[in-house]
């Protein structure tokens, strides 16, 4: 296949285009402004929607409204963007619509700083919404990885009818890598939209999308539904990449940049006679937690890698279950560790140990 | 025998969720009777807010969604984008629409979104019992506002109309009240004008309602509806505020 060279936020655009993108909805933000510039030039001229909406808010609720009308639905953000639109996204969430969220992290907490950064782990994992609801979330560590994330997004938004967000940073969202936009993603069997709202004369009945359950048992009953749906999430779909994990001295747990960071600090280990196996999380949510099981039970110790303060952390000390040590490594700000920090960092683990 | 009136097809069987008195009920019977009558009831997807109003997704026989308090025209924009070929409305409350969801509402309004706002103006929260809304007369008491608005403190009441009729994309705005057979006779007439600018593809169209809450304003419903034609048309007065007529076709 041929490849092109390609920004990973145009990328994002092009791949989401492919995904069959009807409409899109997003508020100008530093560093995935290219996402938005790129659909902008191109869903109009297709006879798709492209609306620059007057907030984040705002953003969020079109998105709604376009997918409750079961069409294909975007919006993309940054860190503090991503924050406004939390509301929304339980809205989305509870009413069961569809739609694919983009958010290419920066430096945090408040208006923080634009450089590149994975401190919105708590924000795209736990959500900021109000009660029980997940959204599926994808972190990819390539720009291929990303296209192929995106297209697969609406296909999963779609099938479960929630909400799917695409994680990554701004360094993937501003760096070029070669990639190849024709690459098949999985064939899913989809339901068709019945449930959407269409005008009466399009479907038997009325279409009701909607959140509100005043009656405790009705609520606690679609809350049950709605767990329902997460556990089948769960089953079908925790993605992760593992290798080196039956033989390993030191396991690595890492996603998106910070992943790319590590394989080069594992082959300097390497070289150094430390053998480093790697858990790369691509679901966040779902998060891949009994592979962890799987580490020899002779490894020295997890370091878990991020580029935080801490966050992927909870998961990787919820999944070891206090088997075996677990330490830290992180920079924050928009501070990219060198592979020689982590490096460091597995050379010296007993002081990065946290339990 | 002939008929000559019936309930409209316009809204469902389920029993209205409102207060004895307010005019809730006159106002969804009007906005469901004008759907009805120019044959959009079909195709209409209603856009339901929080407030008082916020079960109006089972009173509206057409497809509806409930949107997040104050969001109402940002799901109304997302809607009618991808189904431009249908009717898309939202029926609000002065909270929804004037305090927690301005920006939405202006900015659906100064984009010309071809929809149509059913804006219910009673000057108080009526859903969570009695507290000032952003427009709540000046020297109203309410359980927030107690010793009456004071617009030193609490500022001024908004006045939605006005505000709006400066923007370009509005397209048809009146004030209208449902106080009288002759005011309800006016708001339909209204409303109706509403819609089919919306159907004719003009613009934003806004139809503000001035609504009773006998119940948070402590009144009989009889004094309730003499207060907003004695004293709220005072600060809200009724009529036409914008029309692009045909110059806008």
């Amino acid at each position: 296949m041929a490849k092109t060279l390609m920004k990973g936020n145009e990328a994002i655009a092009v791949a989401a285009m492919m995904g069959g993108l009807d409409a899109y909805f997003g508020y100008p933000i530093t560093p995935q402004n290219e996402v938005s510039e790129y659909l902008a030039k191109h869903l109009l001229p297709n006879g798709k929607v492209f609306l620059q909406a007057e907030s984040e808010v705002a953003a969020i609720n079109m998105v709604y409204g376009a997918a409750a009308a079961g069409k294909r639905v975007m919006t993309s953000s940054s860190s503090p963007g991503i924050a406004l639109k939390q509301e929304g996204i339980s809205y989305i969430a509870a009413a069961e619509l569809p739609c694919v969220i983009v958010s290419v992290m920066r430096g945090g907490p408040g208006l923080g700083g634009i450089q590149p950064s994975q401190s919105d782990y708590y924000q795209a994992t736990r959500g900021g919404g109000n009660g029980d609801y997940q959204v599926i979330v994808f972190a990819p560590e390539t720009i291929q990885e990303t296209i192929d994330t995106l297209k697969e997004a609406f296909d999963i938004a779609d099938y479960y009818r929630n909400p799917v967000m695409v994680l990554v940073d701004g360094l993937i969202g501003q760096m070029m890598e070669s990639v190849d936009l024709e690459k098949q993603s999985k064939k899913r069997f989809l339901p068709n939209k019945d449930w959407a709202v269409s005008g009466t004369k399009n479907h038997p009945g009325r279409n009701i999308v909607n959140s509100l359950f005043l009656d405790p048992q009705q609520l606690e009953n679609h809350n049950i539904h709605l767990q329902e749906k997460y556990q089948l999430i769960k089953k079908n779909e925790t993605k992760t990449e593992v290798f080196g994990i039956d033989d390993a001295d030191y396991v690595i747990v890492a996603y998106g940049t910070m992943a790319r960071i590590c394989r080069s600090a594992i082959e300097i280990l390497e070289e150094k006679g430390i053998h480093v196996g790697m858990i790369r999380p691509i679901s966040l949510w779902p998060y891949p937690k009994a592979i962890f099981t799987e580490i020899n039970p002779y490894c020295k110790g997890i370091l878990c890698t991020e580029m935080s303060m801490g966050q992927m952390l909870d998961d990787v000390l919820i999944a070891n279950n206090g088997r075996l040590p677990v330490g830290f490594y992180g920079r924050t700000g928009g501070m990219v560790p060198d592979p020689e920090e982590v490096v460091e960092a597995i050379l010296n683990f007993s002081n990065r140990v946290v339990r | 025998m002939e008929i000559k009136y019936q309930k409209t097809k316009g809204l469902t069987e389920t029993p209205l969720s409102y207060c004895p008195g307010c005019t809730h009920g006159i106002i969804h019977k009007l906005v469901a009777e004008s759907l009805e009558e120019l044959g959009l009831l079909d195709e209409a997807i209603g856009v339901a807010s929080v407030g008082c109003s916020v079960f109006s997704y089972q009173f509206f026989n057409c497809d509806m969604i409930q949107a997040p308090h104050g969001r109402a025209c940002a799901e109304a924009t997302g809607l009618k984008r991808v189904l431009p070929q249908n009717t898309v409305f939202t029926y609000q409350g002065d909270g929804d629409l004037a305090s927690i969801g301005i920006a939405e509402t202006i900015h659906a309004a100064n984009r010309g979104e071809n929809i149509t706002v059913i804006f219910i103006n009673n000057a108080i929260y009526g859903m969570t019992g009695g507290q000032m809304a952003p427009t709540t007369l000046p020297g109203q008491k309410t359980t927030t506002s107690p010793e009456g608005r004071n617009t030193l403190i609490q500022g001024y009441p908004i006045k939605i109309s006005e505000i709006f009729s400066q923007i370009e994309g509005v397209a048809y705005l009146e004030r209208v009240s449902a106080t009288d057979p002759k005011q309800v006779l006016r708001a339909k007439k209204a409303i109706k004008k509403a819609f089919s600018y919306q159907k004719e593809k003009r613009g934003f169209t806004l139809i503000e309602v001035l609504s009773s809450c006998p119940v948070n304003w402590g009144m009989t419903p009889i004094n309730a509806l003499k207060w907003i034609k004695d004293t709220m048309t005072q600060i809200y007065p009724l009529g036409v505020f914008k029309d692009k007529g045909e110059d806008h076709v």
